[in-house]
């Protein structure tokens, strides 16, 4: 099973690709719905928002502590923050990849942006990218694999155990990396005959169906 | 969670909330002081754009569409076209396609909604009655945009373009609120929020996400109710972390009972 932090953010949305996937897959936020995970998603939203209810609710020590147990994590955008081991300018939340990681990076939702890129590992196609208020990852760790350089920054980074893109692939109709996700935590999703990577009858179940993000 | 200065947007930021709404005046003050609502002073805008790092929105009257340029131009994150603020055009409101700053816009019911849909709103939220501190009206307005959502859901496409017709509805736009059976953008709920047990009963009638206005600057405690009521909305469905979530909070915001507010006086009328 893979859980979404169903706390504040992008939940729907990668329930919606998980589930497109053939992925067994439900929101979490008590700590019991923790144990038996075999991934995690931290999805966008706002990472103040998120960090401040996970300590609340104890939720933090449960997600280091499935963790250890080998639960796999992916961070996208706010996730990709909480995930990292240094922030710039604040104190860190998890700390579970060795990577430095600035928020807002591009500025305000108007600076918000799609984009494109070739990620071999992930796909042998072009993936489409959503990037929110996004935050850009400024160096990346020994034994932390860069997936994505852009420009100055990292993009998406990986280590075993752990998965982060600064950008919104749930916000797209491309499943690649859900899949790439998947296949990280032991599952077999279906594959690229029966479930293209774009499927371009995908109909968004996102708020972000009706907001003008411009190209970049 | 409405805020007017650098001190509240900070209480609000650290108690989780995920935007501040940078106002000069919240919604109870606007009601009593009376006279025109407009604006407000994009540098007051811009000193809480400064202090937080959670996206700020901030309100444009109805149909203005110069604030919104204002606004726009100031880089803020979202837009409000408010009916909280003193209408500038009784007829028309603002063409939201030509921006690409996000709107959010105010509804009583489904074909309001889908109005405000068709002009390029990209998220929708109750009016409810701001500034009451009287979660009725939201409750009323919800009820009423699910209540016509299930009646399209339930109806044969041949019968749409009558209740699209009488109901004010953009016809495309209610077709797509049938096959997804919900409205096709995210869903706040406002106007009259004021405790934990509001925030979580908005969110079990529907809503996606709950915008407090005075409920927590005009409450004696302010830092307890806003966390409290960033608790309520995340485990609403959790009776028992609700219940935690509202003890010992102190007063709430005094309210207004909705029947004693002259006719000239309600704020979730205006808009068309």
């Amino acid at each position: 099973m893979i859980g979404v932090l169903n706390l504040q953010g992008g939940v729907v949305e990668h329930l919606d690709h998980l589930e497109r996937l053939g992925i067994p897959c439900i929101p979490v936020k008590d700590p019991a719905d923790f144990c038996r995970l075999s991934g995690l998603i931290i999805p966008g939203g706002e990472s103040t928002c998120m960090s401040r209810l996970m300590r609340i609710f104890g939720i933090e020590e449960v997600i280091l502590r499935e963790f250890k147990r080998g639960m796999k994590i992916w961070g996208t955008c706010a996730g990709t923050i909480l995930l990292a081991k240094s922030i710039v300018g604040e104190p860190t939340y998890l700390g579970l990849i060795d990577i430095e990681i600035e928020r807002n990076s591009f500025g305000s939702q108007l600076d918000s942006f799609v984009s494109e890129a070739c990620i071999p590992q992930v796909a042998p196609h072009l993936l489409p990218l959503t990037f929110i208020r996004a935050p850009k990852i400024t160096r990346a760790g020994e034994g932390v694999n860069v997936l994505l350089r852009m420009e100055d920054y990292i993009a998406a980074a990986e280590s075993p155990d752990v998965l982060v893109t600064v950008f919104h692939p749930e916000l797209t109709g491309c499943v690649a990396f859900h899949r790439y996700f998947a296949k990280k935590c032991g599952f077999d999703p279906l594959d690229q005959k029966s479930i293209p990577a774009i499927d371009p009858a995908w109909n968004s179940k996102s708020w972000t169906r009706q907001t003008r993000i411009t190209r970049s | 969670m409405d805020v007017t200065n650098v001190e509240q947007a900070t209480i609000a930021e650290e108690a989780g909330a995920v935007a501040v709404m940078a106002l000069e005046r919240v919604p109870a003050d606007i009601r009593k002081q009376g006279g025109v609502a407009r604006m407000s002073d994009p540098a007051m805008i811009l000193e809480i754009k400064k202090a937080v790092s959670i996206p700020v929105m901030a309100k444009a009257r109805i149909g203005h569409f110069v604030e919104a340029q204002i606004l726009e131009s100031l880089k803020i994150d979202y837009i409000d076209e408010s009916e909280v603020l003193t209408p500038a055009d009784e007829e028309s409101h603002i063409d939201k396609t030509k921006f690409s700053i996000p709107f959010v816009c105010g509804c009583r019911n489904l074909g309001e909604a889908l109005r405000r849909i068709a002009e390029g709103a990209a998220m929708i939220r109750t009016k409810g009655e701001a500034g009451t501190g009287n979660v009725v009206e939201a409750v009323r307005h919800i009820r009423t945009v699910n209540r016509e959502i299930r009646q399209l859901v339930g109806m044969p496409v041949e019968e749409v373009t009558g209740y699209a017709k009488a109901n004010g509805m953009p016809y495309e736009l209610a077709l797509q609120v049938r096959a997804l059976e919900r409205l096709p953008v995210v869903n706040f709920a406002a106007g009259g929020i004021a405790t934990p047990a509001d925030a979580a009963l908005m969110m079990q009638l529907g809503c996606d996400g709950i915008f407090v206005g005075s409920g927590i600057f005009k409450s004696n405690n302010p830092a307890l109710r806003a966390r409290a009521i960033v608790k309520a909305t995340a485990y609403y469905n959790d009776p028992a972390k609700v219940l935690e979530a509202s003890m010992g909070l102190g007063e709430a915001m005094p309210g207004l009972e909705i029947a004693e507010i002259p006719p000239g006086q309600l704020l979730a009328g205006r808009g068309w």
